[in-house]
């Protein structure tokens, strides 16, 4: 052994490291690939040897070669071998070859699992560190789905080290494996409030990273991020949230109103460029998502524009560049206030920086009026000429035809410019772009009636000098354009001066080398050609010409006969045919050209490119539906449609009358136009949808005069400055003749108000050239609306889409080994660990606010159930006060009740927002110790709260009142109507069985498919006469958060008070006779024996909500309170002062708190010893388990913490943080509950209500 | 999110290669090359983004980079990283391979790859940003170091 290890050691000597095998590189420049190939066999050998130090010396090297492009997955399983070594050096090799290398695909890395789990509870915190980094690298559903546990429990690691680099790769674990980002979201969430700046701002990464694809489960933490907005000094983290924001705002406007005023002092006050462009584009955001029915914050856009003018002038090359960037973003909502920088931008497309250009270039899109398009697109032009490198200059063309044909052409004023300007960029070298150039063609010549005659002569120019854009192979992609203007020659022959040329130019034997789907068009076309050339010829006594024609197509079609290319073959040799019989009946002199021009009739409308998908599906089609029965598996196989020919235009799928006599056809022809007149689905190119220029029908049209005055036959001749010239003059006269015309009004009117002069041309006054009429894009009538944008469905960030207000089922806890026991942990983890009752800081936080907002609050939540009542008629409200819940307006349309969890999540955020911008006196003093920053503006909040609600509230009793008046005349039992309140309260406090999980769950777990549980509540009738009833609910309770659970602690009593008579209540005052022990929270100045006033009065019928604070120092005992409600009842003729007296208990389980508990804290807990035990035995139990648990849950506070069978362990913990456990078993309708806690009085008293809870039932 | 992290020298040698998101062997090369031959194109004194290099590419992505001397530092993030951030984090990173390698030339890099990577661990993680601060990144790769010290004095 001795021996081998100095042999080991003797050998490594010999061995080259890294050093040497770089260098060896390095001398063997010539042969480098050889020299290699003797490395790699090298290390071929060294993976072999047993000793660790010769291995990873290998393993690096590998890492290198990997990176000269060497594949060494070959040494997978070596690396495995290095990373599982004991000694850190060798580990860190091991897990930086493997994250080089390993990927999802790599099999060894499921052998990985366990020596990563070993390596992240490593007492050694760089064993664990290298671990999380190698594992963020390589990380696969299956590791995730293992490790998603341990990690998530490193969160919270003593090391900052360890846990910032624990939340960083919780990210990935979320990506591979989605269900783990529920359970380990609150500990996320806390993570955001580390003391370590490192921790706090990987937290805010991920959190970012997650809301930047979901944002709208996000929403409810904007407070948070708010306040760390105001608090953090990071600029790092500052740019995150800020940039997060950017992506709520659009989401929640009212947000964005929020924001705009930190951020304009962020603006105003740093110094760092990059905090300045984010807080410039989060405002930017929020604008936009203002832009809507806002009031114009015109101050905040001047600022950002006055501020990105200062970038984009700055020297630095990145600042012009972002600039520019971020204009473009304002430039979709406010376009006007970028206009005013054209000329800043125009100098931009000078830059040297073609990134710069390119930024420019986008700017310039949303900047063309029909003024200056004409100029922008000719100094684009001169660009295209002077550019260098094909990217940019397709990008160029690109542009140019964005921005010409941008809304339906909207900006251009003279279309002959426009088709010149194509025609000239068909003479682009090395163009990727033709098909774009030819659709534009296309679409102009098709759609712009008036300017066929035009199009169709500078095609036929085209098709004549074909061999200018076909002669060289590079230009490939400019011959499409030849398709376009085959098919424009074809189409509107009518308008070409010279057919017979045209058509002996499209029957060139060059053309046979274009791609066959042109040549498809070309034969086509000829074969309109013909027809209107016949037709011309007709009547003329010498048939000569038309024979001519006849024979010039003879000749020249076999070549397309022969062609390879199916389609065209076919369509040549069914021409060819055709005009074989013509040919005949010419020779007879029989008149054909009428029935050839038959052929080809018709007139093409355009359709909108979504029209097929819009066409509403009829009521009663079920599409997926079987007609027939299905045909047996096999069969369909065979018979899967292929798609045999070439894609074909639906240009030419249009019906073609073939060998149909004269009257037939003119008799169709009739009878559709009549059909068309009828039918409501037929749309006629309407002047109503679109610009109209005075054009009642296509008839009417005048056809363009071509102005002769521009040579059209020159080839490789830029025509399109001459018509900017023409058209510049032709504005000049234009615009003379109006001043003269005004001159002679004022001259008439003089003396009449002075009209502003026409200094500065405005958009109105330019009229277009000629008389255009855009022909509409046919739509179905009854279109959907719906412009829903496809999503990716592969996206891996749409498994994250995931609601994170839900509270936890038990059945998504992270999977946690079993077949071994729980690995000791530090103590101090587990403190931690125990501490983290997660859910409680969220609760105890909401309810503290919630306290402190007092009268408000408590308005809201019994408006809220009210709004459950009867959710179907304030569902309008609902959109309008709460327009986060809009977001989700879809589901809550679909599902029969909104979701009640997030809408109290919402309720809170919507509480932050309601509470109007924090004034600037407030804000100033909010800055500095903004850890408060939430908690004033929400104190602030009650004076402030906007009018909303109280506008809401009158209506909303109104309707209650309507409702219960109704329930009233069907004498429905009281007892019922409990029963109902009791539903809809069960339903408010547990989350509602969502609509989208589909899952039944009780609160905190046991999802069960069995019988559903019965409804449940918390609440009790306190007291009740002939006026008024009173119901008690004990189950709010907040504690000190402050954490001196010894002084005292706070109970939170929600009241019903329900108006049983047919008279008016008010004046209600509720007091409550202290006891030692006990003692009702009372405003500040208030004495000990003072009446509260509660907040209401109560019209007849109608039932509110209240709530009282208690404070209670011990609580091992149950309590009883006296106190004595008063109130006076008013009726029409009279009114009496009554008096109500109620006695309050107070139980044990009432200081409970619902507190999850993860089950390896749990374990500790009873390991611990500090317990003491009690037991239990119900007897006669006839319930299902899981109603059992539930009932212990919902009325004695609890949670399960593990569920095995008929057994199961449960937790809560009392407000001054007493630790109850529960171990529940049930067999035979008996049921033993094990309990322990570190308080026996407490432990007995809780039981013995247990007890008393399943007597009762 | 960074999608990867290139270092290559003026001739577009790779120096440092660390993809956050995988590409087969060649297909890095073939990254590596086509970076290179946007990057090297630009003088220096123009800005430091480039969008769309076809193969990392998707609109969303850019890439931004200094040139130091004879070395090339290119990131490709996502739109959600800050592009000056980004620019800052470089400067970061250099200056901490320059206290690490005290006066940080080429050659350290070529000779000494794994070291680089292990002090860019410290910088980022899995594609996230993990600290910013340049001393804390320092102390941490040199406690490691330490401890890699005293294990090779072990033997």
């Amino acid at each position: 052994m001795a021996l081998k290890i100095v042999k080991g050691s003797i050998d490594r000597m010999f061995d080259k490291n890294l050093q040497d095998l770089v260098r060896g590189i390095r001398n063997h420049k010539e042969d480098e690939a050889k020299y290699i190939s003797t490395c790699i066999d090298e290390i071929k050998q060294e993976l072999k040897q047993d000793n660790i130090a010769v291995k990873a010396n290998a393993v690096c090297k590998l890492t290198y070669l990997q990176m000269l492009g060497y594949d060494v997955s070959w040494a997978a399983f070596n690396i495995v071998e290095v990373m599982s070594s004991s000694k850190f050096t060798y580990k860190r090799i091991g897990y930086l070859a493997a994250s080089q290398c390993f990927h999802e695909g790599t099999d060894v890395i499921m052998l990985t699992t366990n020596q990563i789990r070993k390596d992240l509870s490593s007492p050694h915190q760089y064993d664990t560190g290298v671990a999380l980094t190698g594992l963020s690298c390589f990380v696969t559903p299956d590791l995730a789905r293992d490790l998603a546990n341990d990690i998530m429990t490193l969160m919270s690691h003593t090391k900052p080290y360890i846990r910032k680099k624990a939340v960083l790769i919780m990210y990935k674990v979320f990506l591979k494996y989605p269900e783990s980002l529920r359970p380990a979201f609150p500990r996320l969430k806390e993570k955001l409030e580390d003391p370590d700046p490192g921790v706090q701002s990987a937290a805010v990464n991920v959190i970012c990273e997650l809301a930047r694809r979901n944002p709208k489960n996000y929403l409810s933490l904007a407070p948070l991020f708010f306040k760390l907005m105001t608090s953090s000094t990071n600029n790092w983290v500052l740019i995150k949230i800020i940039k997060l924001f950017g992506a709520l705002t659009p989401l929640e406007p009212r947000l964005g109103k929020k924001m705009i005023e930190p951020l304009t002092n962020l603006i105003h006050s740093t110094s760092a460029m990059s905090l300045l462009y984010e807080c410039v584009n989060t405002v930017i955001a929020v604008l936009i998502s203002l832009s809507s029915g806002m009031p114009n914050h015109s101050a905040s856009i001047q600022l950002c524009v006055q501020k990105l003018r200062i970038l984009i002038e700055d020297s630095d090359q990145n600042l012009k560049y972002l600039g520019l960037l971020a204009m473009s973003k304002i430039l979709k909502t406010h376009p006007k206030s970028v206009q005013s920088h054209k000329d800043l931008i125009l100098q931009c497309l000078d830059d040297k920086d073609e990134s710069i250009r390119l930024r420019a270039l986008d700017l310039l899109y949303g900047m063309v009026s029909k003024k200056n398009l004409m100029e922008i697109v000719k100094k684009l032009m001169l660009h295209v000429d002077k550019a260098e490198g094909t990217t940019y200059r397709d990008e160029l063309l690109t542009k140019i035809i964005d921005i010409c044909s941008q809304s339906n052409y909207q900006y251009i004023t003279n279309f002959e410019w426009y088709i010149s300007i194509l025609v000239e960029l068909t003479r682009l070298e090395g163009t990727r772009h033709g098909h774009l150039i030819a659709s534009q063609m296309l679409d102009v010549a098709i759609r712009v009636k008036a300017i066929r005659g035009f199009a169709v002569a500078q095609m036929a120019t085209l098709l004549d000098n074909a061999h200018l854009l076909t002669g060289n192979t590079q230009r490939n992609g400019i011959c499409e354009v030849l398709y376009a203007a085959a098919w424009i020659c074809g189409e509107f022959s009518e308008h070409l001066e010279d057919p017979m040329q045209t058509l002996e130019a499209m029957l060139r034997p060059k053309v046979a080398t274009l791609p066959g789907h042109i040549q498809a068009v070309y034969v086509q076309n000829a074969a309109k050609l013909f027809a209107t050339v016949l037709r011309k010829h007709e009547g003329e006594t010498d048939s000569h010409a038309a024979q001519e024609t006849s024979q010039l197509l003879i000749d020249r079609l076999p070549l397309f006969v022969q062609s390879a290319n199916l389609e065209v073959q076919e369509r040549a040799s069914c021409i060819l045919q055709l005009v074989k019989y013509i040919q005949k009946l010419q020779q007879k002199k029989v008149e054909v050209a009428e029935e050839v021009t038959a052929l080809f009739a018709g007139e093409l409308n355009p359709v909108a490119p979504k029209a097929q998908k819009k066409v509403p599906v009829p009521e009663g089609l079920d599409l997926d539906a079987w007609i027939n029965k299905p045909p047996s598996e096999s069969e369909s196989e065979d018979e899967k449609p292929k798609a045999v020919f070439a894609k074909e235009e639906p240009k030419h799928s249009r019906s073609r009358h073939t060998e149909v006599d004269e009257k037939e056809l003119a008799r169709r022809r009739e009878a559709r136009k009549q059909e068309q007149a009828n039918n409501p689905f037929y749309i006629k190119a309407s002047p109503s949808s679109q610009k109209v220029y005075d054009a009642p029908g296509v008839e009417h049209i005048p056809v363009v005069q071509i102005d002769l005055s521009v040579p059209l036959k020159v080839p490789g001749m830029p025509m399109s400055d001459q018509y900017l010239k023409l058209e510049e003059e032709r504005r000049q006269k234009e615009k003379a003749e109006r001043k003269k015309k005004e001159k002679k009004k004022k001259r008439e009117k003089r003396g009449k108000e002075r009209k502003a002069d026409s200094g500065p041309e405005s958009e109105e006054d330019i009229t277009p050239a000629h008389q255009v009429d855009i022909v509409t894009e046919e739509m179905p009538e009854n279109a959907l609306p719906s412009d829903d944008d496809d999503k990716d469905p592969n996206d891996p960030h749409k498994a994250l889409d995931i609601d994170l207000d839900k509270p936890l089922a038990d059945s998504e806890k992270l999977p946690v080994r079993t077949h071994r026991p729980e690995v000791l942990k530090s103590p101090a983890e587990d403190r931690v660990n125990e501490n983290i009752p997660q859910e409680t800081k969220k609760r105890s936080g909401k309810e503290t606010k919630e306290k402190k907002k007092g009268k408000e609050k408590d308005r809201k939540r019994s408006k809220e159930e009210k709004k459950k009542k009867k959710h179907k008629e304030v569902e309008e409200e609902l959109l309008e006060s709460q327009p986060e819940e809009a977001v989700q307006s879809e589901e809550t349309k679909e599902a029969a009740t909104p979701p009640t969890s997030t809408s109290a999540e919402a309720s809170d955020l919507d509480f932050w927002l309601c509470s109007a911008p924090v004034p600037p006196a407030a804000q100033e003093e909010t800055a500095p110790s903004s850890a408060a920053a939430v908690d004033t503006s929400s104190a602030a909040a009650p004076e402030s709260e906007p009018d909303e609600p109280k506008d809401a509230e009158p209506e909303d009793t109104k309707s209650s009142k309507h409702k219960k008046k109704k329930q009233k005349k069907e004498k429905e039992e009281k007892e019922k109507k409990k029963k109902k309140r009791h539903h809809h309260h069960h339903h408010h406090h547990h989350h509602h069985h969502s609509d989208a999980g589909g899952e039944d769950s009780v609160q905190n777990g046991t999802v069960e498919e069995e019988e559903p549980l019965p409804p449940m509540s918390n609440y009790s009738l306190l007291a009740e006469n002939s006026y008024i009833k009173m119901m008690k609910e004990d189950a709010d309770q907040v504690y000190d958060i402050q954490g001196n659970h010894q002084d005292e602690s706070k109970v939170v009593v929600s009241v019903i008070f329900e108006n049983k008579s047919d008279s008016f209540l008010k004046s209600m005052e509720f007091n409550v006779l202290d006891s030692l022990n006990s003692k009702l929270q009372r405003p500040e100045g208030a004495g000990a024996h003072d009446s509260l006033t509660v907040p209401f009065q109560l019209p007849p019928g109608i039932s509110n909500e209240a709530r009282f604070v208690f404070s209670v120092q011990s609580i091992v005992m149950p309590q009883k309170l006296k106190g004595t409600l008063t109130f006076i009842v008013k009726s029409d003729e009279s009114s009496t002062h009554e008096k109500l007296d109620f006695k309050l208990h107070f139980t044990c389980t009432s200081y409970l708190i619902t507190t999850p508990c993860y089950s390896d804290a749990y374990a500790k807990l009873l390991e611990s010893g500090d317990l003491k035990g009690s037991s239990l035995r119900l007897e006669g139990i006839n319930m299902p388990f899981h109603h059992l648990l539930a009932r212990i849950c919902f009325h004695h506070h609890f949670s399960v913490v593990e569920r095995i069978d008929s057994c199961a362990s449960m937790y809560s913990r009392s407000i001054q943080g007493h630790h109850v456990c529960l171990l529940v078993k049930t067999s035979d309708q008996t049921v033993s509950i094990d309990a322990k806690c570190d308080e026996p009085s407490l432990l007995g008293n809780v039981l013995d209500e247990i007890k008393q809870t399943f007597s009762k039932c | 999110m960074i999608k990867a992290i290139l270092i290559f020298n003026n001739h577009g040698k790779p120096r440092l290669i660390r993809f956050y998101q995988y590409f087969a062997e060649d297909m890095q090369q073939q990254i590596i090359r086509e970076t290179f031959h946007l990057v090297s194109k630009r003088d220096d004194n123009v800005c430091n983004f480039l969008e769309g290099g076809s193969l990392i590419g998707g609109s969303d992505y850019k890439l931004i980079y200094r040139h130091y001397a004879t070395l090339y530092f290119v990131f490709c993030v996502d739109s959600s990283e800050s592009e000056l951030g980004i620019l800052d984090l470089i400067q970061v990173f250099v200056e901490t391979l320059d206290k690490c390698f005290e006066n940080v030339c080429e050659l350290d890099l070529i000779f000494h790859m794994d070291k680089v990577h292990y002090i860019l661990q410290e910088v980022v993680m899995g594609g996230m940003v993990l600290e910013t601060n340049m001393n804390e990144i320092v102390a941490q790769v040199e406690l490691q170091n330490r401890m890699e010290k005293s294990e090779a004095s072990d033997q």
